[in-house]
């Protein structure tokens, strides 16, 4: 399989990333797929904990590349996201060339002169030796292109979504001291929302949009197994049926993916051969994190086991 | 296969997804890498390159499913489709010649039409109708009366005046032939009849919808059909949306004020306190505080719904809403609509306040009791109301101290301006202690004036 060049199909794509252990679905891959063969950013959506940032992580592992994050908030700007001078070096080179400056300016007459003369030297204090580039820089200028992942974009300012136009449609910046830079490589970018706040239709039209949602059983049972191998096969079946159980009710934050995992490990580590009430009543703190939520599933704790312990025993 | 692209891409336009030329053209090129072969992969790929929300992806995915049921022509032999065509465009000359070359033969002395019919070949019959609904410009279909028009043209196009001379001919010459070719063309109207219903549930929605949605805005909310209630909903949520994304935006900061002395040190700490970078002072904006006072009574509650569901889905917009409801006296209303869902919390409201004759005096009397404190310089009160208070004492000075605790008093009157102090209206008393009095009858006119209120804060 190649690395670097594009890939050649879906299935490649879905087997690619199982390799790294994101067992990706149909859809997730179509979109990976097509946002390298038509080079565009995808814009995940989903809620908290369904693999929208690992998917980043599985796609620059899979294909060999470095992965570049952007970690947004309220209040980040062009300084931090892309680009900055750096003044202390510009002010330390200007101290330490002083001297070198009166020499060169020496032969000067007047300040008409010096003036025409330093022009000569060009813009020797904003050149790229004083930028410190930050993420988005940086991932224009990776030779063997990157994976960006800009992270949680619905908690920055509208306006830095403005700023991201630019990079998301030409893979281009523009600096005003320096010009244009463009794109080495073109690098994968992936965009991660959790829908706190709508986001503006350029930035959305300019994107493949993915919509992530809860796994359905069969395959949520593939991610245990792939990233909880050391579990029993009865124990996966009743636990993911238990969850999906859990997220038919009505509750304050749904038990996802990142959850379900994390329970898998704890039931491992506490050598659950099956799932019975008592294990669940004192692990269910693993699943729902709010007290309200607990309260809410106790009750019914017990029906949902027995329900899936006879869905297990038809299927298995 | 492009034309029928963008035929979807019309259709899909019709069911209310936004589409921008840029947008097709991804998904052009999507389609492009993808191909047609698998279905499913072609389903995802629109969903991803088209849609940009969760609504739209569903709305799109229903659009997908209803285009590509339609009656394909999965591969029609080249030679088929020629002759289908040159049939089309002049069918008398082609059954003229075919019926120079042999008049023996009863079938083949049938035109093309009446043969495909009477072998009842399905592929063909398909490719036949779709070639005539292209031909006959279906897709241009908008409006459901549309529908007689468009079967007529498609069956023009398929040649049906030819298949009735040959009807004719036949029922002198073979009864029974004829009556296997009748019930066959009553099977065909009835095929042509339903691919354009669904050619108008594709195309037509746009249109449709517009059209509906434009009668809805200018029509009294009190006095919109129940069938309707569901729709005017819809396009509250609608008018809801466009004024938060109108008003939502973070308030431009000014630059300008005092340096801030604090964050501009602590920014330049790097370069050992010399200010290269300053920091100033922000000033925030307010967001608008509203207490909304709602007459519930007889005619006007519908009106009063509306505008609540409108109000209370301003939550980016607005900081701080608080919601009141009367007729014979006044409670507040804020937890239950906050807690359930419109018409439930609406049902709730009627039946605590609702259908009592209106006494405005002692509804501003125990708004006055208990919660006038709740008022600062900041608010706005909305009244919405006809101010009808059959006779009973309006109590206008309770109205006075409202209008000088708060920011602005609005009032909005469902009733025109003609009907303002007529009977038992008590409009002009209570206008003249209001900052602003306004006719609120239409969702339009709701709009505008939630509008204005919101932008004043701006």
């Amino acid at each position: 399989m190649a690395e670097k060049g594009p890939t050649a199909s879906i299935e490649a794509v879905e087997s690619g990333l199982a390799a790294q252990g994101y067992i990706a679905s149909r859809q997730i891959a179509t979109a990976v797929y097509l946002s390298q063969q038509i080079e565009k950013p995808i814009l995940v959506e989903g809620p908290a904990g369904v693999g929208k940032t690992e998917l980043a992580k599985a796609i620059a592992a899979w294909r060999g590349l470095k992965m570049i994050r952007l970690q947004c908030y309220e209040g980040l700007d062009e300084a931090k996201a892309l680009y900055e001078w750096k003044y202390a070096k510009q002010l330390l080179y200007t101290q330490i060339l002083k001297d070198k400056l009166g020499e060169v300016l020496g032969g000067a007459e007047t300040l008409h002169d010096a003036l025409a003369q330093l022009h000569d030297f060009g813009d020797v204090f904003f050149s790229k030796e004083f930028v410190e580039p930050r993420p988005l820089l940086q991932a224009l200028e990776q030779p063997a292109g990157c994976v960006l992942l800009i992270d949680e974009i619905d908690k920055s300012d509208a306006e830095f979504e403005s700023l991201l136009l630019e990079i998301l449609s030409d893979f281009q910046v523009t600096i005003p001291e320096l010009g244009t830079v463009t794109a080495v490589a073109a690098p994968t970018v992936i965009l991660t929302s959790n829908s706190e706040r709508d986001l503006g239709d350029a930035l959305k039209r300019r994107c493949l949009h993915l919509h992530i949602g809860f796994p359905e059983q069969k395959l949520e049972e593939r991610i245990v197994e792939s990233r909880v191998p050391g579990i029993s096969q009865t124990l996966r079946k009743q636990m993911v049926g238990f969850i999906h159980e859990v997220r038919s009710l009505d509750l304050k934050k749904l038990p996802s993916v990142s959850e379900t995992i994390d329970w898998a490990r704890v039931l491992v580590l506490l050598q659950a051969p099956e799932l019975g009430s008592e294990i669940v009543k004192d692990t269910l703190n693993v699943l729902l994190k709010y007290e309200a939520d607990i309260e809410a599933t106790l009750p019914q704790v017990s029906t949902f086991i027995a329900k899936t312990s006879r869905q297990s025993v038809v299927f298995g | 296969m492009r034309e029928n692209l963008h035929r979807f891409f019309r259709a899909a336009r019709g069911a209310g997804v936004r589409l921008s030329p840029a947008e097709s053209i991804d998904a052009m090129r999507a389609v492009s890498k993808v191909g047609f072969t698998d279905r499913t992969v072609l389903r995802d790929t629109f969903l991803l390159t088209l849609a940009k929300t969760q609504d739209e992806k569903k709305a799109l995915g229903a659009c997908f499913d209803l285009f590509f049921d339609q009656p394909e022509p999965s591969q029609p032999p080249p030679e088929d489709s020629e002759t289908d065509k040159s049939d089309t465009q002049d069918p008398g000359a082609a059954s003229d010649t075919q019926g120079d070359a042999d008049g023996g033969d009863q079938a083949q002395d049938l035109g093309q039409l009446a043969q495909m019919l009477l072998s009842q070949d399905r592929n063909a019959m398909a490719a036949a109708i779709a070639n005539a609904s292209n031909a006959a410009y279906l897709s241009d279909i908008r409006y459901f009366t549309q529908r007689g028009i468009f079967s007529g043209r498609v069956l023009d196009q398929m040649g049906i005046q030819r298949l009735r001379d040959d009807l004719d001919a036949l029922t002198a010459t073979n009864p029974a032939l004829a009556e296997r070719l009748q019930a066959a063309l009553d099977g065909l109207r009835d095929t042509v009849r339903e691919t354009v219903s669904q050619a108008l549930m594709l195309y037509g929605r746009e249109e449709a919808e517009n059209l509906r949605n434009e009668i809805l805005r200018n029509a009294p909310l009190s006095r919109i059909e129940p069938r309707q209630v569901a729709q005017m909903r819809v396009l509250i949520r609608q008018i809801a949306r466009r004024l938060r994304e109108r008003y939502s935006k973070p308030r431009k900061r000014q630059r300008r004020g005092h340096l801030d002395v604090r964050r501009t040190i602590r920014r330049n700490a790097a370069w050992g306190g010399v200010p290269f970078l300053t920091a100033w002072k922000r000033r925030h904006r307010d967001k608008p505080k509203i207490i909304a006072l709602c007459d519930v009574s007889g005619s006007v509650a519908r009106v009063s719904d509306f505008f609540l569901l409108l109000i209370h889905s301003l939550h980016e917009v607005v900081s701080d809403v608080r919601s009141f409801a009367f007729s014979g006296h006044l409670i507040e209303v804020s937890d239950i609509l906050e807690s359930k869902s419109p018409e439930e919390a609406m049902a709730e409201i009627m039946s605590k306040v609702g259908f009592g004759s209106s006494d405005y005096g002692n509804s501003f009397a125990d708004f006055e009791h208990e919660w006038m404190n709740a008022i600062t310089p900041q608010t706005t009160v909305i009244i919405l109301g006809d101010a009808r208070s059959n006779n009973l004492d309006p109590r206008a000075d309770i109205l006075r101290r409202i209008g000088e605790r708060s920011k602005r008093l609005v009032w909005l009157n469902p009733e025109g301006r003609m009907a303002w102090g007529w009977g038992d209206s008590e409009m002009p008393r209570y206008s003249t202690f209001c900052t602003v009095v306004r006719q609120c009858a239409t969702a339009q006119q709701l709009e505008r004036a939630v509008s204005d209120i919101v932008a004043s804060y701006q």
